[in-house]
């Protein structure tokens, strides 16, 4: 179905976008403009989703040429409910950083390249293009680095420069997989792609297009040996910015190996076992990291690392119920990664510092808010009936019925160690007495009226409730996932309707 | 032709991964931007060299009768330069920021202690 409708998400932030630049320095117009400009994009991505629900993929030719030719946009219902989560996470943190940010950030452009970066991510998820979806990552990219720049402390930009040089590194590898693999087919169209991938002879040379791709999305999504950059860059940034590269940005690297390996490189025996490998390698890593660390943004940095390593996994088991585990697994850790930063951006308000040694005594302050607070940590552990525990237990069946348990044990350990560290830190800034040392904290949350908590808190409860119901509206999203997943697993209905033929 | 291109593209990749692999922040960015040409020059090998014959067909043509040069592979190199222009330049003001910050070209400088959290 040709439907124009779909690049909407995509034109409403650039327009957003524009609209900010005539606003620049004045912040009070930028909090307004960005705030309505989230939410209309919200209301475009629920019609768009509940489009493609109803109405099965919709796909727009650029310009009207005709599919293998030109670039086309597609949107399936992996894409849409990407754009759907997106736009959750975009409207919490724009809201958050309304009063979350300081003001001269806001003066120098923070907004503008904000949603700008948000447009970058929705057009990567709608793009049918191998060649469109390297411009969108290299769109996201500079946004990315401008935003973690603003500001330039000195830890912020020696963190960008590990940012900057690996990102880059990451698309030059992309890039490089893309010319190999026009090199051998001839065409840039994903559905295209996938119908000539296929027939090429030489398989070694596809395995070896294949690990460029893994390599490229592998240091944007922080995979075993290629995610030094992430730990070392994401505890520097505002809180609000540091939301919106925790809950998206890696996951955007997990959306692009997802779509690249179900449907132009369909996983050998090779490329499974050396995802599992990396998988299972990840998880480890990223939970000995998280153990170790004192400084709240740091261990939910090791956290996102740790995570990344059950979605690889899921994909790197490749069947259908892999697939459904690490989809609703994508789905619940965007919400909840994006929260998390948020949170520990409130801490930050309230206490002045993120060094856990240094809290303490929140619960007894804050009863209510610690509450809300412990829903989200709950749901990112996985208690039952919480968001994080049902995808574990597709990925535990899909590891049983396949005999990978190496990987079941590591998601176990992973799961375990994500537990230790999030009740260590729930004792630390809790529930320990505050310590007594001489310079008192400075709580500006208490200072600020009623209207400026209300938006600070907000984000958090708005993104704590979707949490809740991935938890506990389980059977609407496994629907969606299963969908995906059979999609993704027959991959027909989205070749025909790109290209208009079987 | 063809070979001429493949060793200058094997030197480019060479020449950058090693640069990539020094200490000092503008090796670290002239290896990305060798990085970047070989990269370029991999795809215009990878869309065949075609010599003399450009993408022109005359209007009355029906069915291809000849062989010409692709034009895709020009225009991904083109929006890969510009997109490689304007992430380099970011770099270089970064890096020249940084420099002025730490006062040092050297890699292993770039470890403000981790008490310094916001």
């Amino acid at each position: 179905m040709i439907e124009n409708y779909l690049i909407l998400p995509v034109i409403a932030h650039l327009f957003t976008a524009v609209l900010l630049l005539f606003f620049w320095r004045r912040t009070v117009a930028q909090r307004i403009i960005s705030i309505a400009g989230s939410f209309i994009v919200l209301l475009a991505a629920i019609g768009l989703f509940t489009r493609v629900w109803r109405s099965g993929i919709l796909v727009m030719q650029a310009a009207n040429w005709e599919a293998p030719f030109g670039i086309t946009f597609v949107a399936d219902v992996f894409s849409s409910s990407m754009v759907l989560l997106t736009s959750f996470s975009g409207l919490a943190v724009s809201v958050f950083s309304a009063v979350g940010l300081a003001r001269a950030r806001m003066q120098y452009g923070y907004f503008p390249i904000l949603h700008f970066l948000l447009m970058g991510l929705n057009g990567a998820f709608l793009t049918g293009d191998i060649f469109n979806l390297y411009v969108w990552f290299e769109v996201i990219i500079i946004s990315s680095f401008v935003l973690l720049t603003l500001g330039g402390r000195k830890a912020q930009l020696e963190g960008a420069v590990k940012y900057m040089a690996l990102n880059i590194l990451a698309s030059t590898f992309f890039l490089t997989g893309i010319g190999m693999l026009y090199g051998i087919t001839g065409t840039l169209n994903m559905a295209d792609l996938a119908m000539k991938v296929p027939l090429v002879g030489h398989r070694i040379l596809v395995d070896v297009t294949a690990i460029f791709f893994i390599l490229g999305f592998g240091i944007k999504s922080a995979v075993f040996p290629l995610y030094f950059w992430l730990p070392s860059s994401y505890h520097t940034p505002p809180s609000a910015v540091a939301a919106i590269f925790g809950g998206l940005l890696t996951k955007v690297g997990i959306y692009a190996l997802f779509r690249v390996f179900t449907l132009i490189f369909i996983p050998d025996d090779f490329i499974r076992t050396l995802l599992i490998i990396l998988a299972v390698l990840t998880i480890l890593t990223g939970s000995f990291g998280a153990i170790i660390k004192r400084n709240i943004r740091r261990m939910f940095s090791y956290l996102i690392v740790c995570h990344i390593g059950f979605m690889i996994g899921g994909l790197g088991l490749f069947s259908e119920v892999a697939l459904m585990g690490a989809l609703f697994y994508l789905f619940h850790d965007i919400i909840v990664k994006t929260n998390l930063f948020l949170i520990a951006g409130l801490i930050r308000q309230l206490r002045g510092t993120m060094n856990m040694e240094k809290l303490g005594g929140l619960y007894a302050e804050y009863p209510r808010l610690s509450l809300l607070i412990a829903i989200v940590l709950f749901s990112l552990i996985g208690i039952p009936p919480l968001s994080g525990f049902w995808p574990k237990i597709y990925l535990f069946e899909a590891g049983f019925m396949t005999g990978q348990f190496t990987l079941v044990a590591a998601i176990i350990i992973g799961s375990l160690v994500t537990l230790y560290a999030v009740s260590r830190m729930w004792a630390d800034v809790f529930w320990k007495r505050a310590p007594l040392d001489d310079a008192p904290h400075e709580d500006r949350f208490q200072r600020m009226g009623i209207g400026k908590k209300t938006l600070l808190v907000t984000p958090i409860a708005f993104l704590a409730f979707i949490s809740l119901y991935i938890g506990l509206g389980a059977e609407n999203i496994t629907a969606v996932v299963q969908r995906i997943a059979s999609e993704m697993m027959d991959t027909t209905p989205y070749i025909r309707a790109v290209l208009g033929k079987s | 032709m063809e070979i001429l291109l493949v060793v200058l593209m094997g030197l480019l990749y060479a020449a950058g991964i090693y640069m990539l692999f020094r200490r000092s922040m503008v090796k670290l960015l002239l290896g990305i931007m060798l990085l970047g040409n070989g990269t370029n020059i991999l795809i215009f090998l990878l869309g065949r060299i075609t010599k003399g014959k450009p993408p022109v067909i005359d209007e009355a043509a029906k069915v291809f009768t000849d062989i010409y040069a692709d034009p895709i592979p020009q225009a991904l190199i083109l929006t890969a330069i510009v997109i490689g222009f304007g992430i380099q330049s970011f770099a270089i003001v970064l890096l020249k920021r940084v420099y002025v910050l730490i006062n040092s070209d050297d890699l292993d400088d770039l470890n403000t202690p981790e008490d310094e959290d916001i």
